[in-house]
């Protein structure tokens, strides 16, 4: 029997061996020197001078990157809601279709999500160009006349949100159709017999049985969204930047535009902080509920 | 998805109501779809056109496009690069993955607990905080602009381990036992009685970590500045005159970076879906 359990043990060490190799090397390692460098004043690659919390000093009363707090914060406010509500819609209406009905009209809503975010970027550049743009006919009859969308400072955050909403939603949507299909169809079958219509039924069967599905999108997308950056990235690519900075933006360009290491991995752990608060928020949500 | 027909009520009166409703969402599908398909036209147009042809069906289709961005870009390249990138990063994370899982499920050994936390902890963590001290290690390994080092960062995938966990978790104890005693090791149990109960799973995942592997951005972009090294995703936007200043072949090069993705997607739809809800931790 001993000898079993130590074979056991053996085996286990083996199986796990080249998982923990890689997570020590490209996670554990990487977030404590993470912190290391962010008391430094090093550049990117090179020795650095220790000197304390002296960048996060200047974190707190450094402008941009309150700008970028303030970016990533706006960002997230215009494409969490909304695009759990746009994700709730789409899945109502694609699980009322049948067969393979259902299946086309499913696959027109989910493909943008499959897509790299570079032919995501390519595509609505095009069809935003102040020129030839398709898009710039609805606009210019809303506005009166074509605008250069990603060279407008209060057009970019709600175009980029706009544009993440098309891409990332059908990720949400998947799971509204889950929780739709978990709901027990007899509850229709008897509130049809009690002559409900299909306004109540939705406002007191299906919304009310969606709420967890609802609370676990909107903390799925919370989190992602906090982390923008390539959208944002693309978009604003020699244009305005300070403007239209997020946080990972401003860790990217600290680190590899400055050359300025230290700062950048003070700012990483800033968005390290807030995001791993908000997910604990997240996982005890979940855990009240019970799923997990 | 057809199960989901499963509910259907085929005899029905006349529903106005519904009739809209249906019409309603075959719209708004077009009107969602309509980027896309706005891009593979202007694909198929030539330069010319691309500014002058604004008809939903392009009038004169070419495949011009296409065959400059092949011949003049690197385009081949970039995707060789990815290829090997995204299938090396699907492997390698799919089978430590299992691995894992199925350690941490079903044998018992110190350290197990924590090795299980230290996942579940990471899957909380912004890996893009991660990038200049990513950065760091590549270049002091001297792994920029090479394979090696692009695919490292690649591999931290928690999420695969924590659904094959529970993957695992759900599987009758009795198969076990079972084939301890018919004298499998350890090894055998994994790889020929446990993963192949369910190759869907396994298929699932490793469907995901291709498409994420293929469209990952930031760290390849800063990994690879060599264009020679460049993936797909990242070629086709930092190469600004890559294709030229003709919106005809930059949708063509658009098109082709996303066809293996949208490929990969439409034949295994239903796995797709599969490795979404299960690695949001929900029945689908």
């Amino acid at each position: 029997m001993l000898r079993n359990r130590r074979t056991e043990m053996m085996v286990a060490y083996i199986l796990v061996a080249p998982f923990v190799l890689i997570y020590g090397w490209m996670f554990i390692y990487p977030t404590i020197q993470m912190v290391r460098l962010s008391l430094t004043n090093g550049p990117l690659i090179g020795p650095g001078k220790w000197i304390g919390i002296k960048n996060y000093v200047r974190m707190f009363i450094d402008p941009v990157f309150r700008k970028s707090v303030w970016n990533t914060a706006y960002f997230v406010v215009l494409t969490v809601v909304p695009g759990t509500a746009v994700a709730m819609a789409i899945a109502l209406m694609v699980s009322r279709l049948r067969g393979w009905a259902q299946s086309l009209i499913l696959s027109a809503f989910f493909l943008p999500y499959v897509l790299p975010v570079t032919v995501v970027y390519l595509i609505w550049n095009w069809l935003t160009n102040v020129q030839f743009g398709i898009l710039q006919v609805p606009i210019a009859f809303f506005v009166g006349e074509p605008v250069n969308v990603w060279r407008t400072v209060p057009w970019f955050m709600p175009g980029a949100a706009l544009i993440t909403i098309w891409w990332t939603n059908g990720f949400s949507i998947l799971l509204f159709l889950a929780g739709l299909r978990n709901i027990p169809q007899e509850l229709y079958e008897a509130a049809a017999l009690d002559g409900a219509t299909r306004g109540q039924m939705l406002w007191r069967i299906t919304l009310p049985l969606l709420w967890p599905i609802t609370t676990l999108c909107l903390t799925i997308q919370l989190i992602l969204q906090m982390k923008i950056f390539d959208q944002v990235y693309l978009f604003a690519n020699g244009g305005q930047t300070q403007a239209t900075m997020v946080m990972v933006q401003y860790i990217y360009e600290q680190a590899f535009q400055k050359n300025a290491g230290g700062y950048s991995a003070t700012v990483a752990v800033a968005l390290f902080v807030v995001v791993v608060v908000f997910s604990v928020l997240q996982y005890q949500v979940l855990r009240i509920r019970g799923t997990r | 998805m057809s199960d989901l027909s499963s509910t259907a009520d085929s005899k029905k009166k006349l529903d106005i109501g519904g009739l809209l409703l249906t019409a309603l969402s075959v719209i708004c599908a077009m009107l969602w779809f309509f980027p896309v398909y706005w891009a593979l036209a202007t694909s198929l147009r030539s330069d010319d056109e691309t500014v002058t042809d604004f008809a939903v069906i392009p009038q004169h289709p070419t495949l011009t496009n296409f065959i400059f961005d092949i011949e003049h870009s690197m385009l081949p390249t970039w995707y060789l690069n990815s290829t090997i990138t995204s299938v090396a990063v699907t492997i390698v994370a799919v089978f430590m993955a299992a691995c894992t899982g199925y350690a941490i499920s079903q044998l018992s050994f110190p350290g197990r607990r924590v090795l299980w936390w230290t996942i579940l902890a990471s899957f909380m963590v912004p890996v893009s905080a991660l990038i200049v001290n990513h950065f760091i290690i590549i270049a002091g390994i001297g792994q920029l602009n090479h394979y090696l080092g692009i695919i490292l960062p690649m591999l931290l995938t928690p999420v695969t381990v924590i659904v094959y966990k529970q993957f695992f978790d759900g599987l009758p104890r009795e198969f076990r036992e079972a084939a301890v005693m018919d004298g499998a090791n350890e090894f055998q149990l994994l790889f020929r009685v446990f993963l192949p109960m369910n190759w869907g799973v396994t298929t699932a995942l490793a469907i995901i970590t291709f498409i994420a592997a293929w469209n990952a951005f930031l760290w390849p972009f800063l990994a690879a500045q060599n264009e020679t090294m460049m993936t797909v995703t990242v070629g086709i936007t930092a190469v600004q005159d890559a294709f030229g200043v003709a919106y005809g072949r930059v949708m063509a090069g658009a098109v082709l970076a996303g066809l293996p993705v949208a490929l990969a997607y439409l034949l295994f739809q239903r796995r797709v879906t599969q490795a979404i809800t299960l690695s949001a931790g929900i029945k689908g």
